[in-house]
């Protein structure tokens, strides 16, 4: 017991007028020096980074190459990685709490695999989708009470699942099933159109802008989130001006999926006890047990959560490449992995958002775009990026969090 | 000699075991299985090809063994692999003389040399940054194929080296290079590590890094060392793999070994929580894993169907292993369960440190 | 709060005992607490205070005795029962998310909802309403990790008061908090006490009982000492209730090994520590050790003679202050410095910063010699055995086997193999904090005979130990330390434990006194 005394944190000792993030009531010491000393609270610096990451990309590609930005383009990128999106998402829940999916590849080629052979079958669309879902979604869950109630680790638990899931694969047929099915030739070419009327455009820019004033004039309350809701909302005239930018834009159902996807993500993981819990279990597992929340459940729910969106992931997938193949989709767990890192969610857990792992799929797909635009570079230089990019944030977390403690 | 049975009857045990049920399978589906004919000077059958092509996956699960007790795990392996590989066969594409024996040693030394300094880059981000091994290693696993296919320029560099060959598919004495160069790096591994003090001081960091710290133990030092030698075993496993084909081929070369490897050592007994680790039991492992893959075509079934079994295999393995499992299964065996014993009064208030931190 | 024994207390447990294994514990302990008072838990290392604590939380199952709580018997299965039944813990590490924001910490788990959905609005403002009850000005929207230790230990009271606690539990929470901090939780233990909540008060820090608490239970070695109204009760009492010697009796004990006296005078310092300090742990404090000289560490738990050890070792780094090992001028960074000058250290927690436990007891024995010999040059076997057997022949340690396991020694014979270690390597000084803790009487007094045989040999030795006696039978001089400083430095020539009490609780009762005149 002597010895808890030791580690004693390094406290700042208050200093005085306040410490930390205050209440309302203090008078204000003047507009200049609350500007001056503004600091965007921790946990948005890492998503900033990457949103300007992105953005950069975006400039010097456009500066580089003819047409890098134009509305097509930069929408393609969501068109191309809707899968990966939705990998992305399920993977931010599972490592928030801490833990990682090393199964999600193979659960989409899994989810390619039943989704075509329940066609070939004969089976209805709307009842392959079911049938795709419910096998990723058991997976998930059967991984994470092997996890929870056997004290596996993760890592080594959902390396089972990923070969499980490639020999289930190879159990329904070796070869590419084809998909002939209309529903899914619909869903995945169907183009809608989502571009905005000139007028459409200025309304939804004209609220943003309200937005802005509001948030401006509301900072007391908002604090340290000022700067990302700015930011967000600053993004959001950007889209509207990218959907303003060519009448003729259209994309597909699989981003329209996609984006639901991320909206209901962001919506159970902030709005919704679990959703608290994941982060909870996260920040200190032994804490969250104390506080009474259901941390068995939470855990094994966030990997029945991670393999739902394989399997939607791989639905998505499914309609991308209209076949069902046990080689398809080999390493993508690494993409998504990636993603959620690059997109500044701290792989001990605890912290990041769904949103950032939204961008750094974009930021994956621009790096793709470049290479396929610039011509002289080769592929695998996608991978080193990613690569280096990881390094970048893996690093930048570790500085981040040893200031913190 | 009491030691050595409790050694046996814990941890060896079971994968011998099952390494025995399954060449009996083997013998039942084939009966010729366990032939081996001497032809042209070489010995040849189904048992020679397990030990050739095993050759790989022992020597990184090796490496993996030594960076797994100090609490660690090595996931760049196979990319490593890919690259020692890339940067030998270009190497000796590129030299006047390709076949010469010369060249064929010049561009091993330089492929173990990348290795060693990959080796070394994972070890610093470990060690000195302090980086969680599975993160730190990551990064390597997802750019280091990029980094091969950088060296091939994307192509499959083929050669045409008889000598470098010989690494792959050469036999000496009858008995095949490879498994012979494999056996050798870890008989040597096994004498330096229980004949030197690494093998106490890697358990020691890896039982106890705080009472190793008080100690005066350098865990950076060990800690770096044993990424290096995992590289330099996944350069050498590198070599073997390109030297099979006569070629390099940056984005299969080595592809999945890190997970072969891992767990041949979990199947050998080594904790994936660190300390005490068993060479005997990942090289018992390794064979295991090699074995399991060639069964599966002898009795008949598709191959691809592996995975489905390794599933099996790392699913039973790992319930075997926790001690949760385990408990469950005695509470079924010894009804009824008594209360669970707490902790005993010296340990302090409530262990509240954040659970996991691994 | 002179009143309290007229109303009815609101928790009452009788004759508490709890057992674990072999080991008792607790033994017939009864405590009680009334709404309305702070009461101080008292006790030294292993006197039953967090056995107690937890039996009371529900994470102890209670062997015999029975707990009331508000007149109704009761037995917690889980701290999940004892949390509905009123009861409250708040620990010493803050046990919330630092990730999350302040009000989320306090309504997790009760959070306001609609549909299913968190009212973010109405949980800040919930938060924002009971932070001011407690006089806490904290946004509660803001992430807890953004502020300082004693902001969140506030908050993690926050989240136990506003379950409507009847009673808080508030173990060790000020032992990272300076004085400001400690002050402003004061603040908030007497509103609540106003307001009528039993608070559980522990702490190591005699000023902080004798300011805050109206009772106290004493503990001593799982049994029940006595309870104290604090008003009642000096300083220097409560120190010898809790270390368990009466005055009188104490003086007359005499030194055993002393007589000999030390002949060390003019030599050059083994070790000389001038202002060594570090923030957080210990204030700026000098200590010099001689060859052949016994310097005992004396304080109660908490006071910095720990830390002062651990920066002497290098396992902590100092902030301030220079250190001389051997008449030359070290920085301790890290303990392996501190080893290649000649210096070893046996940690006080021997399980977690000593034992290998799944290594063999040659192995554990050899650790730190053959650590600085580097992994390349192994110990000759000859050698090896050697050094194996004449120490588990020297300090009788069993089974002398040295191919055993560690863990399955017992921990007598566990601390004999951590100090051959350390002899192993022919240290000049040797620092040994609580050698002797839970640990046999036979292999205490072994011990104890090593170290004086050590310093006769001419090794400098720092000596800490709980146990005054035993500081004063083996040291040639004793430093006492108090309050993360040394308040005291005398040549062990007639000092009695009566004399070292006094100073330990001293300047304390001199203000007592002052303030009472």
């Amino acid at each position: 017991m002597s010895t808890q005394l030791r580690p004693a944190p390094a406290t700042t000792p208050p200093a005085p007028g306040g410490t930390g993030p205050r209440g309302t009531g203090r008078p204000s010491r003047g507009r200049w020096h609350a500007l001056r000393t503004y600091q965007p609270s921790g946990r948005f610096l890492p998503i900033l980074a990457t949103l300007a990451l992105f953005l950069g990309m975006l400039q010097v590609g456009g500066l580089r190459y003819e047409g890098f930005t134009s509305s097509q383009v930069i929408l393609n990128l969501l068109t191309d990685n809707a899968f990966l999106v939705v990998l992305a998402v399920g993977m931010t829940f599972v490592i928030l709490t801490g833990g990682i999916d090393l199964s999600v590849g193979s659960v989409v080629a899994l989810s390619t695999m039943v989704a075509a052979w329940t066609l070939q079958d004969g089976w209805s669309p709307v009842a392959a989708i079911v049938a795709t879902l419910t096998v990723g979604t058991v997976l998930g869950l059967l991984t994470g009470m092997v996890i929870h109630f056997f004290d596996v680790q993760p890592f080594i638990a959902t390396l089972a699942g990923m070969f499980l899931a490639r020999g289930l694969c190879y159990l329904i047929s070796v070869e590419s099933i084809p998909i002939r099915d209309d529903t899914f030739f619909f869903l995945a070419s169907e183009p809608i159109a989502i571009a905005l009327a000139p007028w459409q455009g200025g309304v939804v820019i004209g609220l943003l802008a309200l937005g802005m004033v509001a948030a401006v004039v509301k900072r007391a309350a908002l604090r340290s989130a000022l700067l990302p809701v700015l930011v967000g909302l600053g993004v959001g005239m950007w889209v509207t001006l990218l959907l303003m930018g060519d009448p003729e834009l259209t994309t597909t159902y699989s981003v329209v999926i996609a984006l639901a996807t991320v909206a209901v993500a962001i919506l159970v993981l902030h709005r919704t006890r679990f959703g608290r819990t994941v982060y909870a279990i996260g920040g200190s597992e032994a804490s969250a047990l104390l506080m009474g929340l259901r941390v068995g459940f939470v855990k094994v729910a966030v990997y029945a959560v991670s393999g739902f969106c394989a399997s939607l992931g791989g639905l998505l997938f499914a309609f991308y490449m209209l076949s069902g193949y046990s080689l398809h989709a080999v390493g993508m767990e690494l993409d998504a992995i990636a993603a959620v890192v690059i997109g500044g969610t701290l792989l001990a857990g605890g912290r990041g958002l769904v949103v950032g792992s939204l961008l750094g799929v974009l930021v994956l797909g621009t790096i793709q775009t470049f290479i396929s635009f610039d011509g002289t570079l080769s592929s695998w230089w996608t991978k080193i990026v990613i690569g280096a990019l990881v390094l970048l944030f893996v690093v930048m977390q570790r500085v981040l969090t040893r200031r913190q403690s | 000699m009491r030691d050595a049975s409790r050694v046996f009857s814990s941890t060896l045990l079971w994968p011998l075991l099952v390494l025995l049920a399954l060449l009996v399978v083997n013998v039942v589906a084939n009966p010729g299985f366990l032939e081996v004919r001497v032809q042209d000077g070489r010995l040849f059958g189904s048992l020679v090809d397990i030990v050739r092509n095993g050759a790989p996956v022992l020597l990184i699960a090796l490496g993996m063994t030594l960076v797994i007790a100090t609490r660690g795990i090595d996931l760049s392996v196979g990319a490593v692999a890919a690259i020692g590989g890339a940067v030998a066969c270009v190497y000796m594409v590129s030299s006047p003389d390709e076949s010469g024996l010369g060249t064929a040693l010049v561009a091993c030394a330089l492929a173990l040399a990348t290795c060693v300094a990959l080796g070394l880059w994972n070890g610093f981000l470990v060690s000195v940054l302090g980086i969680q091994p599975i993160i730190a290693t990551l990064v390597l696993l997802v750019a280091g194929r990029g980094l091969a296919m950088l060296v091939t320029d994307g192509q499959i560099t083929t050669v045409n080296n008889d000598s470098f060959r010989t690494i792959g598919v050469g036999f000496v004495l009858g008995l095949p290079v490879a498994a012979l160069v494999a056996w050798a790096v870890f008989g040597l591994t096994a004498l330096l590590v229980r004949r030197t003090a690494l093998g106490m001081l890697v358990e020691a960091v890896g039982i106890n890094p705080e009472a190793s710290r008080l100690a005066g133990v350098r865990a950076v030092t060990i800690r770096w060392t044993v990424y290096v030698f995992s590289g330099l075993c996944a350069g050498l496993a590198g070599l073997m793999i390109a030297a099979n084909t006569s070629a390099a081929d940056a984005n299969n070369a080595g592809l999945w070994i890190e997970l072969d490897a891992i767990l041949a050592v979990v199947i050998g007994g080594t904790s994936l929580a660190g300390g005490r680790f068993s060479l005997a039991g990942t090289f018992v492992g390794a064979l295991l894993i090699t074995t399991l893959a060639a069964t599966i075509p002898n009795i008949g079934i598709p191959s691809e169907t592996n995975y489905l079994f390794k599933a099996v295999v790392v699913i039973v393995v790992c319930l075997l292993q926790s001690p949760k499992a385990r408990a469950v299964l005695r509470r079924r065996r010894t009804t009824p369960a008594p209360p669970a014993p707490p902790a005993p009064p010296e340990s302090p208030t409530p262990t509240l440190a954040k659970a996991g931190t691994r | 709060m002179t009143h309290l024994d007229s109303a009815e207390p609101v928790v009452s447990m009788q004759d508490i005992s709890i057992t674990f294994g072999a080991v008792t514990a607790l033994d017939g302990v009864s405590v009680r607490l009334f709404p309305g008072e702070v009461h101080a838990l008292m006790g030294e290392n292993g006197a039953g205070k967090s056995t107690l604590i937890k039996a009371l939380t529900g994470v102890y199952a209670v062997d015999g005795g029975t707990v009331t709580v508000q007149g109704r018997r009761l037995s917690f299965s889980s701290p999940a029962a004892a949390q509905e039944a009123g009861i409250s813990t708040v620990y010493q590490e803050v046990n919330l998310c630092t990730n999350l924001t302040v009000a989320e910490n306090m309504m997790l788990g009760r959070e306001p909802r609609f549909l299913g959905a968190i009212n973010t609005r109405a949980m800040n403002r919930r938060a924002r309403a009971t932070l001011e009850r407690l006089g806490l000005d904290v946004d509660p929207a803001s992430t807890l990790g953004d502020h300082p230790i004693a902001i969140q230990q506030l908050v993690a009271i926050a989240r136990a008061v506003d379950v409507d606690a009847k009673v808080l539990i508030l173990d060790e929470p000020t032992s990272s908090l300076d004085a400001d901090e400690v002050e402003k939780l004061f603040a908030v233990m007497r509103r609540l006490r106003s307001e009528g909540t039993a608070i559980v008060f522990v702490s190591h820090f005699l000023d902080q009982i004798f300011e805050i608490s109206d009772r106290m239970t004493i503990l001593r070695n799982g049994r029940l000492v006595g309870e104290r109204m604090t008003a009642d009760l000096t300083q220097l009492e409560l120190v010898q209730l809790m270390i368990g010697r009466d005055l009188e009796v104490l003086e007359k004990l005499e030194r055993e090994l002393g007589e000999e006296g030390s002949t060390v005078v003019d030599e050059t310092p083994v070790l000389r520590a001038v202002g060594l300090g570090r923030k957080g742990s210990l204030l700026a404090t000098d200590l010099e050790v001689r060859p052949g000289e016994v310097v005992g560490l004396a304080g109660l738990l908490g006071s910095g003679r720990t830390e002062l050890a651990r920066l002497l070792f290098g396992a902590d780094a100092s902030d301030t202050g220079t250190l001389e090992v051997a008449g030359r001028r070290a920085k301790l960074r890290a303990p392996r410095q501190a080893i290649d000058r000649k210096v070893a250290f046996l940690s006080e927690n021997r399980r977690s910063e000593g034992v290998i436990a799944d290594l063999s007891v040659a192995d554990n024995m050899l650790l730190a010699l053959q650590a600085t010999r580097g992994w390349l040059r192994p110990i000759p076997s000859a050698t090896r055995k050697k050094l194996v057997d004449e120490y588990i022949e020297a300090l009788d340690i069993r089974p002398a086997d040295p191919d055993a396991l560690m863990r399955n020694l017992s921990g007598g014979n566990q601390q004999k193999v951590l100090l051959a270690r350390w002899l192993i390597t022919e240290p000049d000084l040797l620092i040994l904090d609580e050698p002797t803790r839970g640990i046999d009487v036979g292999a205490k007094a072994q011990i104890q005979q090593l170290v004086a045989d050590l310093a006769r040999r001419g090794l400098g030795v720092v000596f800490i130990s709980a146990e005054l006696e035993e500081v004063l039978r083996l040291s040639d001089r004793v430093v006492t330390m108090r309050d993360r400083r040394k308040i005291d430095e005398r040549t062990n020539v007639d000092v009695a434990v009566g004399d070292v009490l006094e100073i330990i609780a001293g300047d304390a009762r001199a203000e007592e006194v002052g303030a009472r005149a």
